[in-house]
């Protein structure tokens, strides 16, 4: 059974991988602000505007309504809910900014609250896939519209005025022609009996009077908290009578408890009991792995009991999973057909009869997400009420797992979304939740489980495994006329189904078949891979693997040419157009409406333009150095990046300059654009040079900082400098930012580090590779 | 019994004198800024100053406090406003905030020694503090920006 031909077997939000929309799982207290606006049911969402989205094909769509987002109080404190997870892209800022800015509040007079999960009320809550801005920003528009509508109407009606007459400025009504205002504090009440206008009706601001979007003056709201230690993340939820449980899970994926001794542990002083976590089936979705918890007052005493335990695990069927034989299958398998999943020509026929074939595998590993905060969760689980506090990605989904889990009604189960200490995908699932509600029912008091480093890197869900392989077939004046990527990895789905072997449309999606090139004869297959371990979403996911061979291949073909490695991508992007994806059965768009979100391939050579001018493409750099460029689009987003390396004698690498070019369409927060993209070059740059989980016997070789190392400030680039490219029009629609950063920055240094070395790298890590 | 300093206050501990710093600061006293990264001094989350060095506090037992005036991010300044907490704001170094209070703490450390810093002797002594996100830049331009006066 393959989650792709048989959803019915799979849960709600599972199916939307299905569907398209991947979503990466798939109370509020009452605003209780006397005279504010009240709680009232949702109004679901009609998209009205010059471009549709894929937001409301996301699990429990999208909600606009301002009693469920805004509250007044008639001190004029105007609160707005954040329903999205802040892991550090800023989205707690940004979305209630967007709602601010229409309803004309001053910021300096807002407060956030964030929102508990609940998708009925709020609409879909899964930060991940780059999507919050992108599904949200004409949402939030309307409902600031709205409210701010429904205060003027307030006004109007008090001073016997035509509604007309009246406007919001800067957290006042005014009637100018009488020179009367009222604060919002002084209408809230009013404004709260008022109906809500109809969308359609709705007046959206001009966006040459924005006051907040696209200037980037706003800090974030968490600053001041986050630099005194008062902002709270999962780990720092206490609740009396709060018991902490650290767990030895099985060391390889899908294997289970045989039998564990807890003497050693029990006299560890503070460690109060040893038992049994249940564990579900490989595979096994977000559910938790099992293992031996161990129970005390204080999280260091559990993990030193934790050390102390004796357990047996059957290992079961993943116990040969060894890392240098898995990549000698991959490899096997990409030098062989595999599935076509896009053909257009007749790549087979164009590579023989080519003057010249130029080959490249292009390998990449398993990484582990190690955010800083590692997965950590608090339950309070009384009789059939479960409350949760954790740093979740997907508090809806998160809701309806522990729901499940416990046989309980959604409607118990009350999930508080704290800060997230990271995310990068792997707090999408939410396992570490399950298991502290698990044990909390068991135990009748709040439990604390927290992940120890080791924990988190040996049980991660990895990025996957995978094995790119391109043959470009060249004619006699040199011009690509052929391209067969092949694309072995196992996959996602096979985290939710059993016996999965190709990759999901949405990972065929992610660089493979939505090539851009002006090819005529192009072929993209994807041969079969098994998965035997648990994989999941990392910060771009397949786009890394993906980026890095086409990237790198360019980079093959120009010097093979003699040609200039940014004119070679120029001319395989070709002309400029709207890219032709007719010849694939399921052109996945990162679940968006081609019309509103096409390839296009002016915008690509537009980020690759910038950038080249911007940072100085070609310019003399010092012997030792090169300059590498990348492009490619994820997320919907279009980005260009150039790395300058410089590489000593002995073969230390440093990278004094990036330079990267984003087009995001319409934007909300240019600062923290820059800072996504900032942070975007060290997480590529560790990727490259470190990033490398290996299996034997089944099990993780790695579990810390120290032999699973990330990049480190001195090593990181001197300078990182960010272009963000107009939006076209003020309808050209926004487009992701937190993940699309990370594709094109291993292929630049990789280039860059060609260029100054003469070495090609085609596995990653970097490692060792320039010391030989 | 473990007598210790924890920001000026007087703090008891007769439990395991083994116990790491930082779960008696976080579990016991309840002080959560001081954050888990790796607990084993790789990444530098759990940062504090004692007797104005900076240390780990995963891998510092609370009898290797012993006597000892330990200061956590809550302790740094009264009103939040010592020079690096500025500087941070000022810069907007943050994304997910979770090592910020670690690198904090190592910069104020680093001031306390070498008031004037060079952007080596930055990178050097921040190597220890890893930053997820990837904030290094920030960090680096904070820490220049609080030692010149912010």
């Amino acid at each position: 059974m393959n989650i792709l031909t048989n959803p019915n077997k799979l849960r709600g939000f599972e199916k939307h991988i299905k569907v398209e929309n991947v979503s990466r799982r798939s109370i509020l207290k009452s605003l209780g602000l006397a005279g504010g606006f009240v709680l009232a049911a949702p109004v679901m969402m009609r998209p009205s505007f010059a471009y549709e989205t894929g937001a409301g094909k996301m699990p429990h769509g999208v909600v606009v309504d301002p009693r469920v987002f805004v509250s007044i109080a008639p001190d004029g404190i105007v609160t707005i809910v954040a329903h999205r997870s802040e892991m550090g892209t800023g989205v707690r800022t940004s979305l209630p900014l967007i709602v601010a800015e229409e309803l004309e509040a001053d910021w300096s007079r807002v407060r956030i609250q964030q929102a508990h999960g609940d998708e009925v009320k709020f609409g879909n809550q899964d930060t991940d896939g780059s999507r919050s801005t992108r599904h949200y920003l004409i949402p939030m528009r309307q409902i600031g519209a709205s409210a701010r509508t429904m205060l003027e109407q307030a006004a109007a009606k008090r001073w016997g005025v035509p509604a007309s007459e009246v406007k919001a400025v800067h957290h006042e009504v005014v009637h100018s022609a009488s020179g009367r205002k009222l604060g919002f504090g002084e209408l809230a009440a009013d404004a709260a009996k008022q109906s809500v206008p109809s969308i359609e009706g709705l007046k959206l601001k001009n966006p040459k009077d924005f006051r907040y979007l696209g200037k980037g003056e706003i800090g974030i709201v968490d600053l001041h908290d986050i630099t005194t230690g008062a902002a709270h993340y999962g780990a720092d939820v206490r609740l009396p009578g709060m018991k902490y449980a650290v767990i030895a899970r099985p060391p390889v994926t899908g294997g289970k408890l045989v039998s564990f001794d807890g003497a050693e542990a029990m006299k560890v002083s503070g460690v109060e009991k040893v038992m049994e976590v249940k564990g579900w089936p490989w595979p096994s979705k977000f559910q938790p792995l099992g293992g031996v918890a161990v129970i005390a007052r204080n999280t260091g005493a559990a993990i030193k009991g934790c050390n102390a335990l004796k357990v047996t695990w059957d290992d079961g069927a993943n116990a040969k999973y060894d890392s240098v034989a898995y990549r000698a299958e991959l490899e096997a398998a990409a030098r062989k057909p595999g599935l076509v999943v896009r053909k257009e020509g007749d790549a087979e026929a164009a590579l023989k009869s080519a003057d010249k074939v130029i080959v490249g595998e292009y390998y990449l590993p398993h990484f582990a997400h190690a955010s800083m905060e590692p997965p950590v969760a608090v339950a309070n689980v009384k009789g059939d009420k479960a409350e949760v506090w954790a740093p979740v990605q997907s508090p809806g989904g998160t809701r309806e797992d522990v729901a499940k889990t416990l046989g309980i009604p959604e409607e118990n189960v009350t999930v508080n979304v704290t800060l997230l200490g990271g995310g990068f995908g792997r707090k999408s699932k939410c396992d570490f939740a399950l298991e502290a509600v698990l044990l909390s029912k068991e135990l009748g008091v709040p439990v604390k489980v927290q992940w120890t480093r080791e924990d988190d890197v040996r049980h991660d869900f990895l990025h996957t495994v995978s094995v790119e392989r391109i043959e470009a077939g060249l004619d006699k004046n040199g011009k690509v006329i052929a391209w067969r990527h092949r694309s072995v990895a196992p996959s996602i789905a096979s985290t939710f189904a059993a016996g999965t072997v190709h990759q999901a449309p949405f990972e065929l999606g992610m660089g493979l078949i939505d090539n851009p090139f002006e090819i005529a004869n192009m072929q993209c297959e994807n041969p079969e891979a098994a998965a035997h371990t648990r994989i999941g979403w990392f910060r771009s996911v397949s786009n890394i693997p993906r980026a890095f061979a086409v990237q790198s291949m360019v980079a093959e073909i120009a010097h093979a040419t003699n040609r200039d490695p940014k004119d070679m991508l120029l001319e395989l992007i070709g002309s400029p157009r709207i890219v032709n994806l007719s010849s694939v059965k399921d052109p996945w768009n990162y679940g968006e409406p081609y019309d509103s979100y096409p390839i296009d391939t002016a915008r690509l050579r537009k980020v690759v333009e910038v950038v080249a001018d911007k940072g100085g493409w070609g310019r003399s750099v010092p012997k030792g150095h090169g300059l590498g460029i990348a492009v490619h689009r994820s997320f919907v987003s279009y980005i260009a990046t150039i790395v300058e390396v410089a590489v000593d004698d002995k073969g230390k690498l440093t990278v004094p300059r990036v330079d990267t070019a984003i087009d995001c369409g319409t934007y909300v927060n240019p600062e923290r654009i820059q800072s996504q993209i900032e942070g975007a070059a060290i997480m590529g740059m560790s990727l490259a040079k470190y990033g490398e989980i290996t299996f034997k016997d089944g099990k993780v070789q790695q579990g810390n900082f120290d032999d699973y190392p990330v990049l480190r400030i001195d090593e990181s680039p001197g300078i990182t400098n960010v272009y963000i490219v107009p939006p076209a029009t003020p309808d050209t629609p926004p487009s992701g930012v937190g993940e699309p950063g990370v594709p094109p920055f291993a292929p630049a240094l990789i280039n860059a580090i060609f260029a100054a070395t003469g070495k090609r790298i085609r596995a990653m890590p970097i490692g060792k590779q320039l010391e030989a | 019994m473990v007598k210790l300093k924890i920001n000026g206050q007087e703090r008891n501990w007769d439990g395991d004198p083994d116990l790491p710093l930082l779960w008696f600061i976080r579990d016991e006293v309840g002080l959560t800024g001081t954050k888990f990264g790796c607990g084993q001094a790789l990444c530098g989350s759990c940062t504090v100053i004692m007797d104005k060095q900076a240390v780990r506090a995963c891998i510092t037992s609370v009898s290797d406090a012993a006597g000892r005036e330990v200061t956590t991010i809550e302790g740094l300044h009264p009103t939040g406003d010592h020079p690096v907490q500025k500087a941070w704001r000022q810069v907007n170094v943050p994304q997910c905030g979770y090592c910020q209070a670690g690198q904090i703490m190592q910069a104020a450390a680093l001031l306390m020694d070498n008031p004037k810093p060079s952007h080596d002797q930055i990178r050097e002594s921040l190597s220890g503090n890893i930053c997820r996100c990837g904030c290094y830049q920030r960090i680096e331009n904070a820490v220049h920006l609080a030692s010149t006066g912010v």
